[in-house]
């Protein structure tokens, strides 16, 4: 008999260190992949790797936010929390994407956006802002996946599309489970309680409709061709449809949240 | 041992406590006291002009010549049944007269009609609750509908927790209508209150074609304590004030609340 896995459990696994790497990821879905750089305005944010590959012969673009493998890694990219110049280099290639009418496919991996002084400077909040009411709009199709951490605003920046997939071990919330205990009961060691309350895994979420569809974990190359295989399916079907059609199917997935 | 009772510290507190606060006033920013009633009817600092929060009906009051909600009944849904919730809900609705974090509706500023809405950070701090972004979305679809321009008040603490996801959601939500309302070649006017921080932040208070405020307001995404947790370091004092996202490019006016209304009313004019 298997144990029942528990909420928190789901936050701890989506956390884990063994989790797939986005760069990993990226290499596993794309027959090649040429990786873009820079927000034209400000810098090159490492948390957010990014640019165009091939799966099969569709081109796509691909946009993340993905945590460092090592310490040193991780220190560059705030442990997966992308500054504003961050989310400028996405909403650039994802427009560029628009422009020459490529897929879009977001892949996302972050606590939240980096709460730093420098990215309050730097317009953290606008950036965001930015993203979710240009990249609502992009007229191409537009797949989000909750790979492992979906961390509030930082993460739904990066989730605005037609459809919004998570995987088996991943969890998508507004805030971490620790600060929701903090805030709301002043409990930070109630943090169990907190993740079961939130509704924040896989599961909850689909009964929601806050995302499409559960992934099963990818860690092999199994797992990982059964990924890809449900991507290219889903771009697809999704290019079956008329610009129209698309982004009124998808003015209504969000317009419904009641 | 002393036969009579000594005198306590808490005793004169409590004493103190009940000397009348409603004459006098001390500036949060400024930090000078003044009679309260040099507050004046905008209630602003008459030091450093800081305006104090004030509610969202008093604001309508303030700016507009007219008014009409919509919406007035929207509630959060029930599917938010939590006890404390509940009658926190309870609380804040008395407190405020209102049934949700937000006042929405058609007005007129000067004679030019247009949809307004007003956050009340009195309202659980403003958060951004089911209701307060279906009211916002409808505003906005109102709008578009009508072939208005947009005035919209922020004053948030961000996401409202006890919804969970559906807080989240909501600045998707209320984007897209923001967008629609945009692509018919409509004005929206954000003017950010404090404090407007968080998730509202992260969408429509950033979303205006005008983004005004009044001096010396909060503005922000994460908090600082979340903040000086994470950098472990005291962030600056004023790093999220008015003036500081001014100088940084992140607003386009700090207006007086004294004249706000005047301003309001040549930009939509102007529009």
């Amino acid at each position: 008999m298997t144990k029942k896995i528990s909420a928190y459990d789901r936050v701890l696994a989506a956390r884990s260190a063994k989790k797939i790497s986005i760069k990993k990821l990226v290499a596993g879905i794309c027959d090649d992949f040429i990786e873009l750089h820079g927000d034209r305005a400000y810098g090159d944010d490492p948390a957010v790797y990014a640019g165009i590959g091939l799966i099969g012969k569709q081109p796509v673009t691909i946009v993340s936010i993905q945590k460092g493998q090592d310490q040193k890694q991780n220190m560059a990219r705030h442990f997966g929390s992308a500054e504003p110049d961050g989310y400028r280099k996405a909403l650039r290639l994802m427009k560029q994407a628009n422009k020459f009418n490529r897929p879009i496919i977001a892949l996302i991996n972050t606590p939240g956006a980096y709460p730093g002084v420098d990215a309050e400077y730097h317009g953290q909040g606008y950036m965001i802002a930015q993203s979710l009411i240009q990249g609502i709009k992009l007229k191409v199709p537009y797949i989000s996946i909750i790979v492992g951490e979906g961390g509030s605003g930082g993460a739904l920046a990066l989730a605005v599309g037609d459809s919004v997939w998570a995987f088996e071990n991943s969890v998508y919330s507004i805030l971490s489970p620790e600060g929701y205990a903090t805030i709301l009961w002043k409990d930070s060691s109630r943090v169990k309680e907190a993740a079961a309350a939130m509704k924040l895994t896989p599961k909850d979420l689909l009964s929601m409709h806050v995302i499409d569809k559960i992934v099963p974990e990818v860690h092999d190359q199994k797992s990982m061709t059964q990924f890809k295989d449900a991507l290219s399916h889903k771009i697809d079907e999704l290019k079956q449809m008329s610009v129209e059609e698309r982004l009124k199917k998808r003015y209504q997935r969000y317009r419904n949240f009641n | 041992m002393n036969k009579n009772e000594s005198s306590k510290t808490t005793d004169l507190e409590a004493r103190m406590s009940q000397i009348p606060d409603h004459i006098w006033v001390k500036c949060p920013i400024c930090k000078k006291t003044f009679y309260r009633r040099e507050l004046g009817p905008y209630r602003e600092c008459p030091y450093c002009h800081f305006g104090f929060r004030i509610g969202a009906k008093k604001r309508i009051q303030m700016i507009c010549d007219e008014f009409t909600s919509v919406d007035d009944d929207l509630k959060a849904p029930k599917r938010f049944d939590d006890p404390k919730y509940v009658q926190k809900l309870a609380k804040v609705r008395k407190v405020t007269g209102l049934n949700e974090g937000v006042l929405t509706g058609i007005g007129e500023i000067d004679g030019q009609k247009c949809g307004i809405g007003v956050m009340d950070w009195r309202f659980i701090m403003g958060s951004l609750g089911t209701a307060t972004g279906e009211r916002i979305t409808r505003l906005f679809e109102k709008s578009t509908e009508k072939h208005l321009p947009v005035v919209l008040f922020t004053a948030s603490g961000g996401a409202r927790m006890q919804e969970g996801i559906s807080s989240l959601m909501q600045m998707a939500k209320v984007s897209q209508a923001v967008n629609d309302h945009a692509q018919h070649g409509l004005l929206y006017i954000s003017v950010l209150t404090d404090p407007t921080t968080g998730g509202v932040t992260a969408s429509f208070a950033s979303q205006g074609d005008i983004l005004l405020s009044e001096p010396h307001t909060l503005i922000g995404f994460a908090g600082r304590r979340v903040i000086e947790r994470t950098i472990q370091q005291i962030p600056p004092k004023n790093f999220q004030r008015a003036e500081t996202l001014l100088k940084n490019g992140f607003l386009d006016k700090i207006v007086n609340r004294s004249e706000m209304k005047s301003v309001l009313a040549k930009l939509l004019a102007w529009n």
